[in-house]
């Protein structure tokens, strides 16, 4: 195995930097924000971001200049007897490509967020939750570094639950509302609990290899890999599956997926900051790191390519017939997060970790359109009300698209942007996703058929449910007042949003093919990754293929003119199968009622019977034995002098006759 | 005298002492009975004192007199004390304490 020489450059130690300038941010806002107001608030997570951006840069021309593998020991954290663990970070191309899409993205995603929340947190009338915003949001990009600079599994452990734990306090951000006002408290807890079911998966293939090499540090365990696999191919395989339990969690696959879509109930930055364009990649960049693992036992490959291609199919379908435009990206961003883990588990590492890149510009760009979408239909809709004197004051949902429609020309930027995202995740050359996609298209032609099958319909349906929902939302005529009064977002949104366009349509030109250059820049770090040459013929057939999808999605949506109350075109030709897709497969009532109902019924029968009956009654009867007791006893003492008397001389008489008679 | 008479005399004398104690209820009597008791092995500690020619029995009676008239003294103050808050001295209504 080739391990790359140690890199002695001194930028190396600059690697802290990158989790200690978001704490600095996080410490200052925590300390300060209250007293210096939004705009300062704003200003120092932003900076914050954007110089940890600046210190994955650095690190970046530093590798550029000298390829290798650069380590910090920064300080020893566990150490007894021969275990060692320290806190140590790692500097490949790998982890260095995760720290630029994390901070950079998370930056222009801060920026985005400034003014962002600015109308959020006065929509939702509580200005104050301003400064918390962005102490979480600086926490997470804390957090996501600790997991992608770390040199062992025990610091990505540490990441990996951090950014569970920003996940989860922003997903219920707003934990007062939604229906009910339980629902977004409860999507949080939803979300923290089915990462749980992961993380003990993780946490097991930990375990594991501690108990068999004795190390959590990643080049001790890869170094003796390939000895153990022979020795014990059971448990590598254990590992690795294990890990894929984790990596389903974490990425929102089979069959943890269901916290994800619920998790949209977090503002719309933490959507694409976290559960679009970072944190739900992490189980993509835990196999690519792991992928000396992988690679010895075909069985886990195996099973990682199949979960990932039928995740993205079952999601896809899902997608198509949502009608909320969040929840729609974010089944979006299950089904694509599904095509990274078939990538990686086909070992084409380096084009997953291309999807990974790309889908982060793209799906952040969609995600932040469309808060800019919401916020716009939100003032639309506040301005009408004034206008009608409150009349119709009944809900009005800002994130269905059936109230939207023929929002391009009031808000332009926002539809230009729209539009360059859509194409780029329906994979429409020569915008990123195309290139993206398919690398890992032709990958799976060259593994498997079947995964290939499953894959390009993915990618047909995915075309489609983009093509519906800029057909939806963007054409047509507006389908409520809301929509006809819809403005235009303010600058701070749209400039960041035109910067991620321009990503998601040159994005692509990270790895062009014949000239690879993702492909050698992360050759250091992933030795044995797959490389398909472009495959023209996959290439033309999927652009065909997606062209006709969104013709076909014109067709349905665009070409009639539809009113909000109007059933979905394709409700009456799918008739059964369309309320599958509209309830999901009713996959959340199917986890109803096997788990959650059954674990409720065992909870009760053991808090009522076994606890309060049982338990309680053991615990109360010894209680009752002991009072019973002292009651009888105690009518022994009669208060009369002469029983007492009487006693004490039968008692002597007794012992005299004992001594006399013994 | 043979021994047997003395002993004989103070049997009498301690069950005379446990009888009064036992069935009377004026705490005065059974004060009185409780004396006849200590005096009954009183006698005995001297009887045998004599009989076996020794000092020890002897000193022994100067004891059990010393601390019988020690508890007579204690004794009958909690009976004066009793009196004043009860207006009797029967020892059957001095009950508060039962279980």
């Amino acid at each position: 195995m080739l391990l790359s020489e140690t890199l002695q450059n001194p930028a190396v130690s600059l690697v802290p930097w990158v989790v200690f300038l978001p704490l600095i941010g996080l410490v200052i806002n925590l300390v300060l924000g209250q007293r210096l107001g939004e705009k300062f608030v704003g200003a120092v997570a932003s900076l914050a971001a954007l110089a940890a951006f600046g210190v994955a840069v650095v690190l970046a021309v530093t590798l550029a200049g000298e390829p290798g593998v650069g380590k910090f020991h920064l300080l020893d954290w566990i150490q007894v007897g021969g275990l060692n663990l320290g806190w140590d970070f790692r500097v490949d191309t790998l982890s260095v490509t995760m720290m630029l899409v994390v901070a950079g993205v998370g930056s222009l995603i801060h920026i985005y967020a400034t003014a962002y929340m600015h109308s959020d947190v006065r929509h939702n009338g509580d200005p104050s939750r301003y400064r918390r915003f962005f102490v979480y949001f600086n926490l997470f990009i804390l957090a996501m570094m600790i997991l992608v600079s770390a040199d062992s599994y025990l610091m990505l452990f540490v990441g990996w639950e951090g950014v569970g734990l920003c996940s989860y306090l922003l997903i219920g951000f707003w934990f007062e509302k939604g229906a009910d006002g339980t629902a977004n408290a409860k999507a949080a807890k939803k979300a923290f609990v089915v990462n749980r079911v992961g993380d003990f998966g993780l946490l097991l293939a930990m375990f594991l290899l501690f108990w068999n090499f004795k190390s959590l540090s990643f080049d001790e365990i890869f170094a003796q890999a390939p000895a153990l696999a022979q020795a014990a191919p059971g448990v590598v395989l254990a590992v690795t599956l294990f890990m894929l339990l984790g990596v389903a969690g974490k990425s929102a696959q089979l069959p943890l997926f269901v916290w994800l879509p619920d998790a949209m109930a977090g503002p719309t930055p933490v959507s694409a900051l976290i559960h679009a364009a970072t944190m739900v990649t992490a189980g993509v960049y835990l196999v690519a790191r792991s992928s000396p693992l992988y690679l010895e036992v075909p069985a886990a490959q195996q099973a990682v390519m199949w979960v990932g291609a039928l995740t993205a199919l079952f999601a896809a379908t899902i997608a198509v017939a949502q009608n909320d435009i969040k929840k729609v990206l974010a089944y979006s961003t299950i089904s694509q997060l599904g095509f990274m883990v078939a990538a990686v588990g086909m070992t084409a590492y380096v084009a997953g970790m291309f999807h990974l890149i790309t889908h982060a510009f793209f799906k952040a760009l969609l995600f932040l359109s469309a808060g800019s979408v919401i916020l716009g239909l939100e003032h639309g809709h506040a301005h009408s009300h004034n206008g009608h004197n409150g009349h119709e004051e009944d809900h009005f949902d800002p994130q269905d698209m059936r109230n939207m429609g023929g929002l391009q020309g009031r808000m332009k930027t926002t539809f230009w942007v729209y539009l360059i995202g859509a194409l780029a995740l329906a994979g429409i050359a020569p915008l990123s996703g195309f290139f993206s996609k398919d690398e890992i298209l032709a990958a799976a032609l060259h593994t498997s058929p079947a995964i290939f099958a499953l894959l390009i319909a993915a990618a047909f349906l995915t075309a489609f449910y983009m093509g519906r929902q800029v057909f939806l939302v963007f054409f047509g005529r507006p389908r409520s007042t809301a929509a006809e009064h819809a403005v235009e977002s303010p600058a701070l949104i749209t400039v960041p949003l035109i910067l991620l366009a321009l990503l998601s349509a040159l994005g692509g030109a990270l790895n062009l093919p014949k000239i690879y250059t993702l492909e050698h820049w992360l050759e250091h770090s992933l030795q044995h990754s797959l490389v398909v040459e472009f495959n023209l013929t996959v290439a033309v057939g999927s652009v065909l293929l997606a062209l006709t999808a969104i013709a076909l999605a014109w067709w349905l949506y665009g070409k009639r003119q539809m009113r909000a109350s109007d059933p979905d075109p394709l409700a009456a030709p799918l008739g059964g199968l369309f309320r599958a897709l509209q309830n999901k497969w009713w996959v959340d009532e199917l986890y109803q009622a096997v788990i959650v109902r059954p674990y409720h019924a065992l909870a009760s029968w053991l808090s009522g019977p076994v606890d309060s009956t049982g338990i309680d009654g053991i615990a109360n009867g010894l209680g009752q034995l002991t009072h019973w007791a002292a009651g009888s006893l105690r009518r022994i003492q009669t208060g009369y002098v002469r029983t007492y008397v009487l006693v004490v001389l039968f008692g002597v008489v007794l012992m005299l006759a004992f001594l006399a008679f013994n | 005298m043979p021994l047997g008479y003395y002993l004989a005399l103070s049997a009498v004398m301690f069950v005379i002492g446990i009888v009064g104690v036992l069935v009377r209820r004026n705490a005065l009597i059974v004060f009185m009975s409780l004396e006849l008791m200590f005096n009954a092995a009183n006698l005995l500690f001297v009887t045998f004192a004599a009989y076996y020619g020794t000092i020890i029995g002897q000193i022994s009676v100067f004891f059990v007199m010393t601390v019988a008239a020690a508890e007579v003294a204690v004794g009958l103050a909690l009976m004066v004390a009793i009196f004043r808050t009860k207006h009797s001295i029967d020892v059957d209504q001095m009950s508060s304490l039962k279980g």
